[in-house]
């Protein structure tokens, strides 16, 4: 708590109050699901679409220059999920990245997928 | 990177996940960093509104936020396939993290520690219950007792066709084996059986 910006900051104002300032707010992104493991791509690089984007989501269009899931996205911002999710929405809606959903359902991934699970794990 | 890469699929590959589960200290982050690509990382989820609704948090309403820690690691199959591998959180009272988690993945590895064993009950309990697809692994550290797996099953009170396997977390073949143990097993649950809720 002794960096410049945390003095107004004290214990009972929580973290929540900076990260959600950075979406002006909003906890659910404005389109996009966005699971843990949803990778994103970014269509240009950070230089071509700069304009008006905040810093975080230069700095996301610079990372997904490959595929990245919204869980390292989060990591390597340090910041929680929820705010990433929203961010992340902002940027679909723009069209600066690609998304790829993961399947979200209670079934295996069926045996072409398992088995590709498997013939990549032996050959690590 | 140009036009023709607009529908949704194109050049992105998929994403699927396994949970590895286990009591505090029974070595989850060890195992994902022994076979793991990138350093293990760490993402945070808020405990928000949404999810206090469904969640039981009596004990913490008074705190401005909550935040679940979650550490995984990456596994690049092949150009086509990215294998995550997140350790479950161990506050085990926001299920509804675990919930989301659970969602989608192939399955779970419970690690076990024979000196805690019991550390690892809540797990199993959990997988059970979900129906998610799931093997036992025992973590053989140093010094530990060692137990065959079918002590290990008993004690755990584990279905017959739950497989029990012995590993070293810290070890990147033997981690190998145990995820192939458990695609294994999950192939094998799979035909059309619908899983119970």
């Amino acid at each position: 708590m002794d960096q410049p910006e945390n003095v107004w900051l004290d214990d009972e104002a929580g973290p929540v109050v900076r990260p959600y300032a950075m979406t002006r707010g909003r906890t659910r992104p404005s389109s996009g699901e966005f699971d843990l493991i949803a990778l994103i791509v970014a269509i240009q690089p950070a230089a071509a679409v700069s304009a008006g984007l905040g810093p975080e989501q230069t700095v996301i269009i610079d990372m997904c220059q490959h595929p990245l899931s919204v869980a390292e996205i989060s990591a390597h911002l340090d910041l929680p999920v929820g705010i990433v999710r929203v961010l992340l929405g902002d940027l679909l809606d723009s069209g600066f990245i690609l998304t790829r959903e993961p399947r979200r359902v209670m079934q295996s991934p069926g045996e072409p997928v398992l088995k590709a699970v498997i013939n990549g794990l032996r050959s690590l | 990177m140009d036009s023709a890469r607009s529908e949704d699929d194109e050049g992105i590959p998929l994403a699927i996940k396994m949970l590895i589960a286990g009591g505090f200290g029974a070595g989850k982050t060890t195992l994902v960093g022994a076979i793991s690509e990138i350093r293990p990382l760490r993402t945070e989820e808020l405990l928000t509104e949404q999810s206090i609704g469904v969640d039981d948090t009596s004990g913490v309403e008074r705190k401005t936020t909550t935040t679940v820690a979650m550490d995984f690691g990456r596994i690049s199959l092949s150009d086509e396939l990215v294998l995550y591998l997140f350790g479950t959180p161990g506050q085990d009272r926001f299920w509804f993290v675990w919930d989301e988690l659970a969602l989608g993945a192939v399955g779970a590895v419970v690690l076990a520690d024979t000196r805690r064993l019991a550390t690892c009950f809540q797990s199993v309990d959990y997988f059970e219950r979900r129906g998610t697809p799931f093997i036992v692994a025992v973590n053989c550290f140093d010094g530990a007792p060692r137990y065959g797996s079918e002590e290990v099953r008993l004690a755990l009170d584990l279905d017959q066709e739950v497989p029990v396997v012995l590993c070293d977390a810290r070890e990147k073949e033997s981690v190998k084996e145990v995820l192939i143990a458990l695609v294994e097993h999950v192939m094998a649950a799979t035909p059309g059986e619908p899983a119970p809720v």
